[in-house]
């Protein structure tokens, strides 16, 4: 045995000649993501009396710096569904994949069935506890919307973890904090939803995407919106421009590292 | 001396194109007692004449309820069948945890077709000796497929297997027009009439021999599904008073008549 560890437990060269380490796996060690390197920020979701709408900007951020600006971050399945994603946009392009290969196998095995909104969503909060399980988690939160086997409105969560929950208004990340009140002045209950026109939800989603660049510092002023109804199927328009903004409230605000005046 | 050299391992071609392994399994499903399957525009049934091996034993199953929205009636080794339901209801269960949805027909007979044929080219394994009639609801309506031991497939509207089911499916062709737009009990009666022509003279259809199953589209709601009724023992004696009974009028009438006449001579 000598000094270098790297030689212990293996033939010795100067016996057996160069050790063939050719069959040995070359690899890298296994690495699980332990936090999210190039992110999205908020999806906002609202249900309406015919249809679902849903919103992302087109912002990936690295840390806080605006890397990529021309991200779509709604991903269509089928022509029936959309998927919004908040978190890492790697594991987003993974699912991505993911999702299209599941479409592929869908459409060749059989005709006149298809997933529905339901039925995707139950598919990825399963791909998701899977690997939350193997302790090696895709880091985003979803929104899938879209109709269900009735087709009536879908809108519901998948995160991280697998878990799953829904409601008439759904927002991920700083939306969930900063939008999700004022969707709720929308529809706060599951039976105000018939009295939404699409109009109005469409207003309310606008509003709080502008509401959300004013604050959140990883938002963009160009977004996603896609509007999900049985008669019009997906609409999905990639590269919107926020209307009508205002920052004369920034006048008043003093702190937050602005150049305080005496 | 005319030893068939051919016919050792089901991956051996026979110089005639023949693969004499499957031939062989379809025999076995020949010798397997008469199941009818009958789809309409709302119902599939499935219909079986089960039989027991002696006096004192129990009659074999014959008609498998695999979920909710489908079942399977076999001709032919039942363990095998066994097999085949047990990894249906394995699909099948695995389509509703990961989809939460049922599993499409078309999509499990493809499954087993695709399981049945590799063991018609993978040298050391043996086709299955089974026939199955697969009948269910689905998206898409009802439907009836047929599944052999070659792996063949196809759907059908209506389908007979197992030993004497000739006379079933000629009952079947001379009553084709009418399975579409049938109801519920119709179906279920001409499913028990044509396997009533199938049976050997000395038998009769009891409810010890028969089996029904049924899956249909529920009358109130368009979408939703009348799931998968066995009918076994005492719940078949309806049906078959009702079958029965619809047959009978017209061979009673011209008994009464002919007693009549002799009155008269």
């Amino acid at each position: 045995m000598n000094h270098l560890p790297q030689a212990w437990g293996r033939p010795r060269d100067d016996v057996y000649g160069p050790y063939d380490a050719s069959y040995l796996q070359s690899g890298h060690p296994q690495t699980h993501t332990k936090s999210p390197i190039v992110t999205g920020t908020s999806v906002l979701a609202v249900k309406f009396q015919d249809g679902v709408v849903i919103a992302a900007d087109n912002l990936a951020s690295y840390g806080s710096l605006a890397r990529f600006t021309d991200v779509k971050r709604l991903r269509p399945f089928n022509s029936k569904c959309i998927v919004g994603f908040g978190g890492d946009v790697s594991d987003m392009q993974y699912l991505d994949r993911l999702l299209n290969s599941l479409d592929v196998v869908e459409n060749y095995s059989s005709e006149g069935h298809s997933l529905n909104a339901k039925n995707l969503h139950t598919y990825l909060s399963k791909v998701m506890y899977k690997r939350r399980s193997e302790i090696n988690p895709l880091w985003n939160q979803m929104l899938v919307a879209g109709l269900d086997g009735d087709d009536k409105p879908f809108l519901s969560s998948i995160d991280l973890l697998g878990t799953t929950f829904s409601s008439p208004t759904l927002a991920t990340g700083f939306g969930a904090h900063l939008a999700q009140p004022l969707l709720r002045k929308v529809a706060d209950d599951e039976s105000k939803v018939a009295g939404v026109t699409k109009e109005r939800a469409i207003e309310a989603v606008k509003e709080c995407m502008k509401v959300l660049f004013y604050r959140d510092a990883r938002s963009l002023d160009r977004y996603s919106i896609a509007i999900i109804t049985k008669e019009g199927g997906v609409e999905l328009k990639e590269d919107e421009q926020l209307e009508g903004q205002s920052w004369a409230f920034a006048e008043t605000i003093r702190g937050y590292g602005r150049t305080q005046e005496v | 001396m005319f030893r068939n050299n051919y016919d050792n391992d089901s991956v051996t071609f026979s110089p005639q194109g023949r693969i004499f392994q499957v031939e062989y399994a379809s025999e076995a499903v020949k010798q397997g007692s008469v199941v009818v399957g009958i789809a309409s525009k709302t119902h599939t049934v499935l219909v079986a004449l089960k039989r027991n091996a002696e006096e004192l034993s129990s009659y074999q199953k014959k008609v498998i309820g695999i979920d909710e929205h489908f079942g399977i009636a076999l001709a032919g080794l039942a363990s095998d069948a066994r097999v085949l339901s047990n990894f249906m209801k394995q699909q099948a269960l695995a389509s509703k945890m990961t989809y939460g949805r049922p599993i499409p027909l078309e999509r499990i007979v493809a499954q087993i077709g695709d399981r049945a044929q590799t063991s018609t080219q993978v040298y050391g394994k043996r086709p299955y000796g089974v026939g199955l009639l697969i009948a269910g609801v689905d998206e898409t309506g009802p439907h009836l497929f047929e599944f052999q031991p070659s792996g063949m497939t196809q759907e059908m509207i209506a389908c007979a297997i197992g030993a004497r089911s000739q006379m079933a499916r000629t009952y079947l062709e001379r009553h084709l027009d009418e399975f579409a737009d049938a109801s519920r009990d119709e179906l279920i009666k001409h499913g028990l009439l044509a396997l009533k022509e199938s049976l050997s003279q000395d038998k009769e259809l009891t409810v010890d021999n028969a089996s029904v199953g049924v899956t249909g589209l529920a009358q109130d709601g368009k979408r939703k599904i009348e799931s998968f009724k066995l009918y076994d023992g005492g719940e078949v004696a309806p049906l078959l008073e009702a079958a029965l009974e619809s047959a009978e009028p017209a061979s009673g009438d011209t008994t009464v008549e002919g007693e009549s006449m002799e009155v008269d001579t």
